[in-house]
């Protein structure tokens, strides 16, 4: 993946997109504009005139996946640092001022994302961009302010991670299954980390990404896309724009070999197997089609109750009670294909080989035809009732922007998976799904100890 | 600056002026299954959901009884086993699921509103439903596969506090019992049960059936005839019997070794229906039902740093619901967090709401009301629940205009007569020398 810096941000011209027309299909359901603000702002609008609702969302090219040694957790406590306010907006104005015009907020943090978004009546989106555009620039950063917040974020540490068996187990598998990358260590960041991040190693990180030519404004919604651009223009265009640091994510393994964890937990009472494939994303992949094929590939073994993991494994095998398998290629670095199962009786060992020999089918035998139409007729129809959700089209454009796939992808997509072969999905299986790019991970009860 | 406008080349969606103003048609089927349609033509969509008076309220003396009728509902009929049954709905790219929570069981499809796609999905639908037949494989696999899970959530707290708050609560009420059954319970339901509880609750005067999308009425009246002609009409299950308050205060602590204690405090709300909801629901909502703006909010995390989230919630049911608050809490703070919980708690009751905090509330509540229904599958909610409780059809805008009638000694009144402190259950599940510190 390129670095994303400011120069590449700040040239509107050439980042407009170019009219695209849809395949005919489904004419009346994307509508989808982009505009590009002086500074550099990306500005995105899904039209939706079903329920006089808006969603307003902010994305920063920025999550836990750009974070050094020492620091981790930053970007996630930078999110909670973004609602102790600002001088116009002292603390506790800005959630209050949503809530009274009848709004919802909140914000997340991924591994290449920080969000915040609003959703409200569609008249009330000026307000959404006052606050936001307000707290781009203008946040204050207290003391006080962070040492309740540190507090707040170590009790989230423990609801999430600490004191959960599959939180523990998470936490472990992902520092194998992404070794030496921004993947390996949790969003939430290390509690040393947590506990010493300095009001300093705010400043600078707020410094350093929150700039408009580093953020991409998401509207989805009952509005009118040139009226949200002018609203765009009014609200965030005054900000000027500042470099953002390149970002330099090292190729690390090409193929990291086979990697095994074994974690035992006091308190887990079942055993759990978890497979992870570093594969491509839509970002480093050099062929879009292979990402295609990977999602087919994956409905192909889960797509359903009907698909394979769940008629050969869960119903023909004895040994698993439980399997699945999950593939989300938006990811600014590589990404996972991973599955997951559950012994019926504690018989980890062979539910890893029936999942391995489901892997290695595919890569032998081609899919049937009856198969991969199914698949495909279930992509496609998932990827329609999407349009269901205003929230989620607005979640979908922000994702592809800010792990680099472009959000252009939603438009290519029916065409990239109705373009997909049995071929295209063996050769998949062969080139990616092969044990040095493996991780394993199980998480045994402790009491199985002895006898393992 | 440079800008293409797309808006020019496709044809934009066109608005119907607002969900709020939902068309709810209903009718009942010759067998006597109630039926609500709402059009929408925006997207070449179909939802439809079938529920049961039939969730573990129904379990009788087996628990977790309802819940595996509805685990193995899709899971075979005398012609097709799971697998088959899974893939005719998954050709024609639809998403079929059952669930069932205490109150309801319930079938939910989507499909394309193609002819083509949804005509087949219906047939198959229609026949699972009748036809179910619990086949004795898929019953042992999904025995197994519930006694895992509840194995697994031995090790959560947050289960485990679920479990021990609605025992509490409700005492002998079948609210109490866990909808996912127990260790013990499980293993001795037997095929008969399952088929007994099938042929008297999945039948069609006990059957509401939701549906919304892209077809016409005419079209919805074939589908909902399909869906329930092969079910007996049978009888509509008999009301559930009322739930007594708590007699007194009690603290249940369930040993659990973590960093954190989950805490829960509270006491069976009204039923569905009681006009005392509205005025607890706005008193629920200023409290702590209102997000980062709620009073625990604020005192909990945004003040004091004690906790990631602090809530509480009202819900309602057939019968009495819940009011419950809930956090988790570092242990060392365990008594700081109770104090704070029950203190706003009774300082609210005991001095109503603030002016301005009762404005922002009511603001928020009629407010935000357009967003509830923003999407075919929230409105497919909505409209069950109104057809499974008997609501007025346009109950959301009643809501809004009731919320608007009220004022502070309203909201305080209703949360003095029906939340009683003194009777309210605590739940404590953290680390046996901790939840042991705090007094009864």
């Amino acid at each position: 993946m390129a670095a994303r810096n400011a120069i590449f941000a700040l040239l509107p011209a050439l980042m407009a997109a170019p009219a695209f027309a849809d395949d005919g299909n489904n004419d009346d359901i994307g509508n989808i504009t982009r505009f590009t603000l002086d500074n550099g702002m990306q500005v995105l609008v899904r039209e939706d005139h079903r329920a006089p609702v808006v969603v307003s969302q902010v994305w920063y090219n920025v999550g836990s996946s750009y974070e050094a040694r020492g620091v981790t957790g930053i970007a996630h406590m930078l999110e909670h640092m973004m609602f102790k306010g600002t001088d116009k907006f002292p603390e506790g104005e800005f959630s209050a001022i949503v809530s009274r015009e009848g709004g919802r907020l909140n914000a997340f943090t991924s591994r290449d994302f920080t969000a915040y978004f609003e959703i409200m009546a569609a008249d009330r989106l000026p307000i959404a961009f006052e606050l936001e555009s307000d707290r781009m620039v203008n946040l204050q950063l207290t003391d006080d302010a962070l040492a309740t917040e540190r507090e707040v974020i170590l009790e989230e540490r423990r609801l999430r991670s600490d004191d959960r068996p599959e939180g523990r187990f998470g936490e472990r598998f992902a520092a194998i299954a992404n070794p030496g990358t921004g993947y390996a260590h949790p969003i939430i960041g290390w509690e040393d980390d947590i506990r010493s991040i300095s009001l300093d190693d705010l400043q600078s990180w707020y410094a350093h990404w929150y700039s408009p030519s580093n953020a991409t404004l998401v509207v989805a919604g009952a509005v009118q896309a040139d009226a949200v651009y002018a609203l765009a223009e009014e609200y965030f265009g005054d900000i000027p724009a500042r470099e953002v640091p390149a970002v330099r994510d090292p190729s690390v393994f090409n193929a990291a070999g086979e990697r095994r964890l074994v974690y035992r937990d006091a308190q887990a009472r079942i055993p759990q197997l978890r497979l992870s494939y570093d594969v491509p994303s839509f970002a480093t992949v050099e062929d879009r089609s292979d990402v295609y094929a990977l999602l087919m590939l994956s409905a192909i073994l889960d797509g359903g109750d009907g698909a394979r993991l769940a008629e050969q494994l869960v119903r023909g095998n004895e040994v698993v009670a439980a399997a699945g398998a999950g593939y989300n290629p938006m990811a600014r670095l590589e990404a996972d294909f991973s599955l997951y199962g559950v012994p019926t009786d504690g018989q980890v060992d062979e539910v890893e080989t029936a999942l391995r020999a489901q892997i290695d089918a595919l890569k032998t035998e081609q899919v049937a035809d009856e198969e991969l139409e199914r698949a495909r007729n279930q992509l496609l129809a998932d990827h329609l009732f999407e349009l269901d959700s205003v929230f989620y089209q607005a979640m979908q454009l922000g994702m592809l922007e800010t792990t680099g796939a472009g959000w252009q992808t939603l438009q290519d997509y029916q065409a990239g998976i109705s373009a997909v072969t049995a071929e295209d999905i063996r050769s998949v299986a062969e080139r990616y799904l092969l044990p040095e790019h493996l991780a394993v991970g199980v998480m045994l009860p402790d009491e199985q100890g002895s006898d393992a | 600056m440079k800008r293409w406008l797309l808006g020019g080349l496709m044809a934009v969606i066109t608005g119907t002026g607002g969900a709020m103003e939902a068309d709810i048609q209903q009718w009942s089927t010759d067998n006597g299954a109630k039926v609500l349609f709402v059009e929408r033509n925006e997207l070449p969509i179909v939802d439809v959901r079938v529920a049961f008076d039939a969730g573990s309220a129904r379990d009788g003396d087996h628990p977790g009884l309802a819940r595996m009728v509805s685990n193995l509902l899709l899971d075979g009929t005398a012609e097709r086993d799971a697998g088959d049954i899974a893939r005719r709905f998954e050709r024609y790219g639809a998403r079929v699921s059952a669930g069932s929570s205490r109150d309801m069981a319930e079938v939910s499809l989507r499909s394309l509103s193609d002819p083509d796609n949804l005509k087949p999905v219906i047939e198959e639908l229609a026949a699972v439903i009748a036809g179910a037949n619990f086949p004795a494989d898929a019953v042992e696999r999904v025995r197994q596969q519930t006694m895992l899970g509840l194995q697994q959530a031995q090790s959560s707290a947050s289960s485990l506090a679920e479990k021990a708050f609605a025992a509490a609560i409700y005492g002998d009420h079948p609210y109490a019992r866990p909808p996912q059954g127990t260790l013990e319970s499980v293993p001795d339901i037997t095929r008969e049960d399952l088929q007994a509880f099938h042929a008297e609750y999945y039948v069609a005067q006990n059957a509401t059936l939701a549906i919304v999308g892209n077809l016409s009425r005419v079209d919805a009246e074939i589908i909902a005839n399909q869906l329930t002609a092969g079910l007996p009409a049978g009888q509509a299950a008999e009301p559930l019997p009322a739930v007594d308050l708590p007699a007194a205060s009690q603290v249940v602590r369930v040993p659990f070794e973590a960093g954190q204690t989950h805490v829960l405090i509270g006491q069976p709300s009204v039923a569905r229906g009681d006009e005392a909801y509205y005025p607890l629901f706005f008193g629920n909502h200023l409290l702590g039902g209102g997000g980062l703006t709620s009073l625990l909010a604020e005192r909990m995390r945004e003040e004091r740093g004690l906790s990631y989230s602090s809530y509480s919630q009202l819900s309602t049911g057939a019968q009495r619901g819940r009011f419950e608050m809930g956090t988790q809490v570092r242990n060392e703070a365990l008594e700081e967090a109770l104090e704070v919980l029950r203190g706003t708690l009774v300082e609210l009751i005991d001095e109503g709401p603030a002016a301005d905090r009762l404005e922002d509330s009511r603001r928020n509540i009629t407010g935000s009301f357009p967003l509830q229904l923003d999407s075919n599958r929230s409105l497919l909610g909505y409209v069950m629940s109104i057809g499974f409780h008997d609501l007025p059809h346009d109950y959301l805008s009643q809501f809004v205009e009731k919320i608007e009638g009220l004022d502070g000694a309203a909201v305080q009144g209703a949360m003095r007569e029906h939340l009683h402190p003194q009777r309210m259950i605590t739940v404590l599940v953290g680390p046996a020398d901790v939840i042991d510190a705090v007094a009864d």
